[in-house]
């Protein structure tokens, strides 16, 4: 399992020079060529799956009368920054856009910073009970954090965090998966005896954190962090219990817009294209790399 | 970090007798460890272990969602009202259904697309982030827009049926076009995923294993059936357990679907998930919600222990 880690990302390194000599095919790699039925397929299974984002374009450039036409448009309309004031109107958009920019950077930042700590202990350090923490740590991993929401609900209402912004971030701070993530990383990608040479020279551990753990685990924060900003940002559940329609995150106000009495769809199009729009530039901007963070922390489940 | 001060090594320890001047210096790199979990731990535990423990303590007595400080002692009687709420299992039966609708379909076409995409192709990484990117919406997003194509009067998929000459469908009060609808999305979204994770398994699959199974005259579907599918065996067990998690707990579909926490006129596709939520956060009983929080939890244990059992009398049929 642990080679497919480093696999991974070589492999989509080497991609662009497919035109290397078929004879060189060696393991890992694929020996079959796409037909055109492979390419045909895939196409289709593109279009499949861009095609909601396109139509969201579309209605929510129309007018709510021209979506209800016995003949429905199939192309961008002109309405679409009049939609997109509408839904700013209507739900606090704009207040959502800043709420959950907040609580995405804030819980990252967490997650990313906890995980990469305590990954770093459960990769290279011996102490006592380790084995035993970081199989209640995985063990975890498969309990649905939802199944906690009542008591977690109560404790929010008791200090007083109900309808506030510390309500959806302080129970997001850290992750198990996060942690699981990280050691499995660091596991791989930071040689023992680096860390033994800095014991040598006598320093701290957490100096051998700060000037030789942190630089080594760049990369894998790099994709814990696009990972749990994308999460934090599409969360649902949690924040529609805890927070209300007057202080929303984009998810609960993308609720509320869908749930007026009678829903202009053309509004409610836009109002979702606004708050899809971030994590798509991210993805346009990253897919790559998110692509290959998916393959290498899934792979050890 | 109130770590800095104890972690710190004696940097220079004095000339003399060394032992005592180490001892403290040990103690430190002893404890220097959890000093690393701490944080993590200490989160973990208030705000990820103790509720899903306190959940089954809460789900033994009444609380209501307005004085929830308050909690009067009920023994089990949440839990047989449960048991004789038609509605619950009405939901239970619908997250069954909706379960097998959308996970079955899911995990078979993400291992064709996977397939193909291990293919060498030109453009595969255009084809793998084009495939992710439903996985990059949310929830609401993702409802919303379905919701609208599935519209019963103006919805486009009811056009593209009608101007094929089908009868349009309602895709909202018809119970199995609406658990459908429903699966759809939760299809659209986690395809790709799973095709990618399924991609890496296969690249982890030995090349030499398909040259030879070809030198042996194996045909490709001959090779998918006898050296892709078994090779894969531990990830499709691992995307097996995860997606069926996730489909015990839908909540954000069926609530967004038509926009009501009752899951359609005639609760047709009602999940646990939003039966949980509508029993605390619309009935207020919030003791209520944390019995069905037991109910569905059992049930994950149940279902996470049966595939085991599959894989295990899987793996030993096939030596």
């Amino acid at each position: 399992m642990t080679h497919v880690t480093t696999q991974a990302p070589a492999e989509s390194v080497a991609a662009p020079r497919s035109s290397a000599p078929r004879s060189s095919a060696r393991r890992a790699r694929s020996p079959l060529h796409g037909g055109p039925l492979a390419y045909a397929v895939l196409i289709g299974a593109t279009l499949l799956a861009v095609f909601p984002f396109y139509w969201t374009l579309v209605a929510a450039s129309r007018s709510n009368s021209e979506l209800s036409a016995a003949t429905p448009a199939l192309t961008p309309g002109p309405n679409l920054f009049h939609n997109i004031g509408e839904a700013l109107q209507q739900a606090e958009i704009g207040k959502a856009l800043l709420n959950s920019l907040i609580v995405s950077s804030v819980v990252t930042a967490g997650v990313v910073l906890s995980s990469t700590l305590a990954g770093f202990a459960f990769a290279k350090l011996r102490f006592r009970g380790r084995g035993a923490l970081l199989a209640l740590t995985v063990g975890t991993m498969m309990i649905p954090p939802q199944l906690g929401v009542i008591p977690l609900f109560m404790v929010i209402v008791k200090l007083d965090l109900q309808n506030k912004l510390p309500s959806v971030i302080l129970p997001s701070l850290v992750s198990a998966f996060g942690v699981f993530f990280m050691r499995q990383y660091l596991v791989q990608a930071l040689p023992d005896e680096l860390v033994e040479a800095g014991r040598m020279d006598g320093a701290s551990l957490l100096r051998i954190f700060r000037s030789i753990v942190l630089p080594v685990a760049r990369p894998g924060m790099a994709v814990l962090g696009m990972l749990t900003f994308m999460a934090t940002w599409n969360d649902f559940f949690w924040p529609i219990v805890a927070l209300s329609s007057q202080n929303p995150t984009v998810q609960v106000a993308l609720k509320s817009l869908g749930q007026g009495y009678v829903p202009d769809q053309s509004v409610v199009m836009a109002g979702t294209l606004i708050g899809t729009l971030p994590v798509l530039v991210v993805f346009a901007l990253l897919g790559r790399q998110i692509v290959g963070g998916i393959m290498q922390g899934a792979v050890k489940g | 970090m109130a770590l800095s001060s104890t972690a710190r090594l004696p940097a220079a320890p004095p000339a003399g007798p060394a032992s005592p001047a180490r001892r403290p210096g040990r103690l430190r790199r002893r404890i220097a460890p959890y000093g690393f979990l701490a944080p993590f731990f200490g989160l973990f535990a208030a705000f990820g272990l103790f509720p899903l423990l306190y959940t089954a303590w809460v789900s033994l007595h009444r609380v209501e969602l307005q004085t929830s400080d308050r909690m009067d002692w009920l023994g089990f009687q949440n839990y047989t009202r449960l048991l004789s709420d038609p509605f619950f299992w009405n939901a239970l039966r619908n997250t069954f259904t909706i379960g097998v609708l959308s996970t079955v379909p899911q995990l078979l076409m993400a291992l064709g697309l996977a397939h193909l995409l291990n293919y060498r192709l030109r453009g595969r990484t255009f084809f793998r982030v084009a495939m992710l990117m439903p996985y990059a919406t949310s929830v609401a997003a993702a409802t919303l827009v379905f919701a609208q194509l599935f519209g019963r009067d103006y919805g486009l998929i009811n056009w593209v049926l009608s101007s094929l000459g089908v009868h349009p469908v309602d895709w909202q009060a018809n119970t199995w076009a609406s658990q459908f609808g429903v699966s759809a999305i939760v299809t659209w979204r986690w395809t790709g995923y799973n095709a990618l994770i399924y991609l890496a398994g296969m690249q982890s699959i030995p090349g030499e294993l398909y040259e030879s199974a070809a030198v042996d005259g194996a045909s490709r579907w001959q090779q998918f059936r006898h050296v892709t599918v078994p090779g894969l065996r531990p990830t499709i067990v691992f995307t097996v357990v995860v997606s069926t998690i996730g489909a015990t707990q839908l909540f954000g579909e069926p609530l967004l679907y038509e926009g009501n926490s009752g899951g359609g006129i005639s609760h047709q596709y009602q999940t646990l998930g939003l039966y949980l939520y509508e029993q605390g956060w619309t009935f207020f009983h919030l003791g209520r919600a944390a019995a069905v929080a037991w109910v569905m939890f059992l049930l994950i244990v149940l279902l996470a222990l049966l595939n085991a059992a599959i894989a295990a009398r899987r793996n030993r049929t096939d030596r």
